[in-house]
């Protein structure tokens, strides 16, 4: 099986790369549309602004090429915002794979801290993505932008409110977490993901 | 809901982790890969690696020490230490850390949070803050202020040169510049193993809308509890009562459970 990372302006490509070796997968970091388009399986992970992340992808013509993926897509944390229609963050279009915006989160009380950094639970998940995984498992946040529930939503958390921390349309799916970096929780969603 | 977070600190000198008691006298503490592989396994929630030779003794870099945690630790980590400029931050980045922390090198120039924020991102950027409570200044400064009161004031290089800066006034300047985090440590409190700065904690925490990571001062169980709901922390900081095994952070956590705190269960 061979599984491509998305290589663009987004920070935290790497972590992904470590977290499939430790699966035994050695992936391809690449903008090479030849080879994305081949893989099996694609990762779209990373973490940055919206505005610079989809300049980036508009000049490189990955936008059209990411949209148009046929096989199993993982859109991660950045990248799942920019599956989406359109962002806050910049007010910036997006790749509208997910018919949803991205607003900014607005805290609520002083204890509601932006960015939203750390673990919180997962709670109605559905989808093979979170097979075997119950529902309260926590997962690791980076995040101040954050997607509302909607039709796709496949898992939920709740921070300042309930937000979709996971998506999944067709051969798309994504997550808001990072499940490179949330332990054995994270290595099992992975597993998940590489097992479509 | 959101978890507090228990981060083990490993302060890395010559590839080794070291602890100062108050940043003097330093105790060997063990191979770094492996005590951070060990605390992820025991249910740590993240890592923070500092290069404690680099500001005083010139940039070290670490950066192998990075890639190797990286390659084989599963949950998030912050390396400090040295960082002077971008380039610094973007060779740890591209290492693989998660966040990197600034400390003198942004009291120097403020100009740097602004700069890591907009190249890579609030999340990535924690401003680490040692200061103390300066209860009578310089005999030189005193005659400019002789009303004098106790008060908490920043200082540079492991503590030894005062900045003057008021640790309050500069945490938010910090998160006006950009900051995503303050790991915030009380020199008075660090290695006396006598519980956190509570009260500046609360201070912090209360006046800040990013998350405050306590540090300095753990001893006990309880001392992580009162960080928690006494200070206000969203995260708390320790080193050695994890290097010399006197708290175990599963036990710890099963503690801060009882006692109402949130804390991330690893149930799989």
């Amino acid at each position: 099986m061979t599984v491509a990372i998305v290589k663009y302006n987004a920070g935290n490509i790497y972590s992904v790369d470590y977290a499939l070796k430790r699966l035994g997968i050695d992936p391809l970091i690449t903008a090479d549309k030849e080879i994305l388009q081949k893989a099996d399986k694609v990762i779209f992970p990373g973490q940055g602004e919206a505005t610079q992340t989809m300049q980036y992808l508009k000049a490189h013509r990955l936008d059209e090429l990411i949209v148009g993926f046929k096989q199993p897509v993982l859109g991660i944390c950045i990248g799942m915002q920019l599956m989406c229609k359109f962002s806050e963050e910049g007010n910036v279009d997006c790749l509208g794979i997910f018919d949803t915006p991205v607003l900014k989160f607005h805290p609520q009380k002083q204890e509601n801290k932006i960015p939203h950094i750390g673990w919180n639970n997962l709670a109605n998940l559905k989808s093979d993505l979170y097979r075997e995984i119950p529902d309260g498992i926590f997962t690791y946040f980076v995040h101040s932008y954050y997607v509302p529930v909607n039709e796709h939503t496949i898992a939920e958390t709740d921070y300042i409110l309930n937000f979709s921390a996971s998506m999944h349309k067709d051969n798309f799916y994504a997550t808001q977490f990072h499940p490179e970096k949330s332990g054995s929780a994270g290595e099992l969603i992975l597993k998940n993901f590489l097992n479509l | 809901m959101l978890a507090k977070r228990i981060i083990p600190c490993l302060d890395v000198k010559d590839g080794t982790t070291v602890k100062g008691i108050n940043f003097i006298n330093f105790r060997d503490a063990g191979d770094p890969v492996e005590l951070g592989r060990q605390y992820s396994e025991h249910g740590a929630d993240e890592l923070v690696y500092l290069d404690i030779t680099a500001s005083h003794e010139g940039r070290k870099t670490f950066l192998d020490l990075v890639r190797r945690v990286a390659a084989n630790i599963n949950i998030p980590f912050t390396v400090g230490g040295g960082i002077n400029e971008l380039k610094d931050v973007d060779a740890l980045l591209n290492a693989g850390a998660d966040k990197v922390s600034v400390n003198s090198a942004a009291i120097r120039r403020p100009e740097l949070i602004g700069e890591i924020a907009k190249n890579f991102g609030s999340q990535v950027c924690v401003v680490a803050i040692d200061a103390n409570i300066v209860e009578k200044p310089e005999p030189t400064f005193r005659l400019n202020h002789p009303q004098w009161i106790p008060q908490w004031i920043c200082f540079l290089n492991g503590g030894r040169i005062s900045t003057g800066k008021n640790l309050f006034d500069w945490a938010k300047e910090a998160e006006n510049r950009g900051a995503g985090e303050i790991l915030f440590t009380s020199m008075k409190h660090d290695g006396v193993k006598n519980g956190y700065a509570n009260e500046a904690l609360r201070t912090l925490s209360l006046s800040l809308g990013i998350p405050i990571i306590a540090s300095g001062g753990a001893g006990t169980k309880e001392h992580f509890r009162d960080a928690f709901i006494e200070g206000k922390s969203d995260a708390a900081l320790a080193a050695s009562v994890f290097h010399f095994g006197e708290i175990a952070i599963s036990e710890l956590k099963a503690y801060l459970a009882e006692e109402g705190v949130v804390v991330r269960k690893i149930s799989i």
